[in-house]
């Protein structure tokens, strides 16, 4: 619409000339150099792009979500999810070392995972209207309707192994808990996308399977380090192959979507991130190497762990990032604009060139 | 309120009612069976000629009784910005009205797209027919001069003060709304889109949804706060507060169609006068919102304002996001199964 008025009305230059006027604060966050979309983070930079914002203030609001109850949600509902799905196979394979194992790590973080979720609303006491609606369109309400029975289901089944109650209803309980801990490992990437935060929503592909890798990293890890080695491979594997996973998409999301992947480069972010991939690369060598040992299994596990939680706050980080500086929300809305009008008016483009 | 039909579609992506993105030329009669229900309403807020008086911020905390509060939204502290004359800074969970002043410059040498002849620049507008501002308000000088009033010279530089009233949008595809796990946030009769404070349970989900910044969490109380479009006062039969207030019609409520065609004429006569940079925002219903109850008349980009450019529900992604969420959770139980394959140690 824009393009019309001014095509109407002979404006040559953008904005028709008009420029800020007043104080110098405002003057700075403008007139950023803007990197092109894929080029190599500080090699080559574009000419000097006029960036307008309203005193450099944000144009969304960052998310009220606090840390660390936030993205410790993400990493316990994850590493849960995926333990419950060891602990019913290790049920099924008569592992029964590992299902012990794998019942505990999944019941406690499912406990801690509800625990920081109430923790984090304004109106905690209120946590019940959670389960007040089903909303399809709200990934929080879904979860929370997975959620719920998941952490219920797992704790009954680790309880009742403690006491050695219901041998049998437990491995239905347990069974039932493993299907939940499939959404479980992905309804939270869903509940970050599901944003206007730039960093998190462009990612919206690629997130799923970076949490779904991350929380098999995570389960798998918790249970390598609490179960005896002679019983520990199949946690061991899953621990390594969701690292594996884990590496891969953090580095697309980091790379795959130009300015709005440099919130996972820079800052904390950056920081938190560099360090989980080193955490994880480091513990998963461990595992490789000498997991089959006691020493090694309790280290590279705790190493996987700590990279996926790390992995966790840096992915709520960037987001933060992106959310607080408009230039993630203005630019990349600016050019889809821009391409949109040129895609729609393509006889003018071609007299001019 | 919700069928299941409505559901389902964020799960498949098949939305042939526009219930996720689109336009819809009945929202109301979306979420409800009530045939009879009244016409959607809105604002349409011409910032060009809003004097920024703040009357309609004043206006807003007294008859919803919101807290005093500071730049960055925090109660009870004066927080002078330095950002000319905006010292609200922000919509938030305690300013539902929020006036922009953005100062500008040019200098007078630039070739000028507007009227007049070449060596005319800076000189007074010839205005030969004085501009209808709308139907109602016959045509005068004072109308006239409302055609560039925030606009004069200054020595070698022609400077304006853009102000702007900034309000909750009530998008026909309005995030928020979409992303509360509770069904605190509702959609009303009217088309606006309120929050329920008794049910309300602070998740916070809301703020970071919305596209444009205007829903925020109050931080001594927990929950999240934003316009009604003054429920209260529209179902007794009253325009919202800030409306009502404005003395100089910049902020107009009515029937959305009403205020749509009327926006369009005021539109056409601003630029039929020369204005440069005149646009409506959120009038178009088929943008990313599928436009939105409160739109604006504004005099340059968006982005100037602290508006994004080309704003999108985030829900219009959500089907493809759901897909991908199960294909994941199928990924991490492929994973956990061929761990047990093979080698018992």
């Amino acid at each position: 619409m824009s393009a019309e008025v001014g095509a109407e009305m002979g404006v040559s230059l953008p904005g028709a000339g008009w420029r800020r006027a007043d104080g110098a604060p405002a003057q700075r966050r403008e007139g950023r150099r803007r990197r092109r979309a894929g080029d190599d983070p500080g090699v080559s930079m574009v000419e000097e792009a006029e960036f307008t914002s309203y005193y450099g203030r944000p144009v969304i609001k960052p998310p009220v979500w606090k840390q660390p109850d936030v993205p410790a949600y993400l990493f316990l509902g994850g590493a849960a999810g995926t333990s419950a799905m060891l602990g019913a196979l290790a049920d099924m394979t008569h592992r029964p070392a590992l299902g012990i194992a794998a019942h505990r790590v999944a019941a406690g973080g499912a406990l801690a995972s509800v625990g920081f979720l109430i923790h984090d609303l304004g109106r905690p006491e209120r946590f019940l209207n959670m389960l007040r609606v089903l909303k399809v369109t709200s990934p929080l309400s879904v979860g929370s309707w997975v959620l719920a029975p998941f952490s219920a289901l797992t704790t009954a089944t680790a309880g009742a192994q403690l006491l050695g109650w219901f041998p049998r209803l437990r491995r239905v309980t347990g069974a039932v808990a493993a299907v939940l801990g499939g959404p479980m490992t992905t309804y939270t990437a869903v509940l970050l996308a599901n944003t206007s935060v730039p960093s998190w929503h462009e990612p919206h592909r690629e997130l799923p399977y970076l949490f779904a890798g991350s929380a098999a990293a995570g389960g798998g890890a918790l249970c390598t380090v609490f179960t005896p080695v002679d019983e520990a491979a199949p946690a061991r594997r899953l621990a390594i192959a969701g690292a594996a996973v884990e590496l891969a998409m953090t580095h697309r999301v980091e790379h795959g979507h130009g300015l709005v992947s440099e919130p996972y480069r820079i800052g904390r972010a950056g920081l938190l991130l560099r360090t989980a991939r080193a955490s994880t690369a480091a513990g998963t060598g461990l595992l490789l190497a000498t997991g089959r040992r006691r020493w090694g299994a309790v280290a590279g596990g705790a190493l996987v762990a700590a990279g996926s939680a790390l992995t966790r706050f840096g992915v709520f980080d960037a987001g933060m990032t992106s959310a607080k500086d408009p230039k993630y929300t203005v630019e990349p809305q600016r050019e889809r604009a821009r391409a949109r009008e040129a895609a729609s008016s393509p006889g003018e483009e071609r007299a001019g060139g | 309120m919700t069928s299941i039909s409505s559901l389902s579609s964020a799960f498949t992506g098949d939305d042939p009612g526009n219930r996720l993105f689109g336009p819809v030329p009945d929202v109301v009669g979306q979420s409800t069976s009530d045939a009879d229900h009244p016409a959607r309403v809105g604002f349409f807020t011409d910032t060009s000629v809003c004097i920024g008086c703040k009357a309609c911020e004043v206006a807003c905390k007294e008859w919803n009784t919101l807290p005093m509060d500071g730049a960055d939204g925090r109660v009870d502290v004066l927080g002078l910005t330095g950002e000319s004359y905006d010292n609200t800074g922000m919509l938030g969970a305690n300013s539902w009205r929020h006036v922009a002043f953005v100062e500008q410059s040019r200098a007078v040498d630039l070739p000028m797209p507007t009227v007049g002849r070449p060596g005319d620049v800076g000189s007074p507008r010839p205005l030969a027919e004085p501009p209808v501002v709308h139907a109602e308000v016959p045509a005068s000088a004072t109308t006239a001069e409302q055609t560039a009033p925030q606009q004069t010279q200054s020595g070698d530089r022609e400077i304006r003060w853009l102000m702007s009233s900034d309000v909750c949008k009530h998008c026909t595809h309005a995030g928020c709304l979409d992303v509360c796990p509770t069904g605190s946030l509702f959609r009303t009769e009217y088309g606006s889109v309120v929050v329920q404070e008794d049910i309300c349970n602070g998740c916070g989900y809301c703020v970071p949804a919305c596209p444009y910044g205007v829903i925020d969490q109050r931080e001594d109380d927990g929950r999240v706060f934003k316009c009604t479009l003054c429920y209260d006062r529209l179902t007794d039969g009253l325009m919202p507060a800030c409306a009502t207030a404005c003395p100089t019609e910049s902020i107009q409520f009515g029937d959305l169609d009403e205020l749509q065609a009327r926006a369009d004429a005021r539109l056409a006569a601003l630029q039929a006068d020369g204005v440069e940079g005149a646009r409506l925002y959120g009038r178009d219903e088929s943008d990313g919102v599928g436009g939105v109850g409160a739109f604006f008349l504004l005099l340059d980009e968006p982005e100037v304002y602290g508006l994004p450019p080309d704003p999108v529900v985030t829900t219009r992604d959500l089907p493809s996001m759901w897909r991908h969420a199960a294909a994941g959770a199928a990924m991490a139980f492929g994973l956990a199964l061929s761990a047990f394959a093979g080698h018992r140690r």
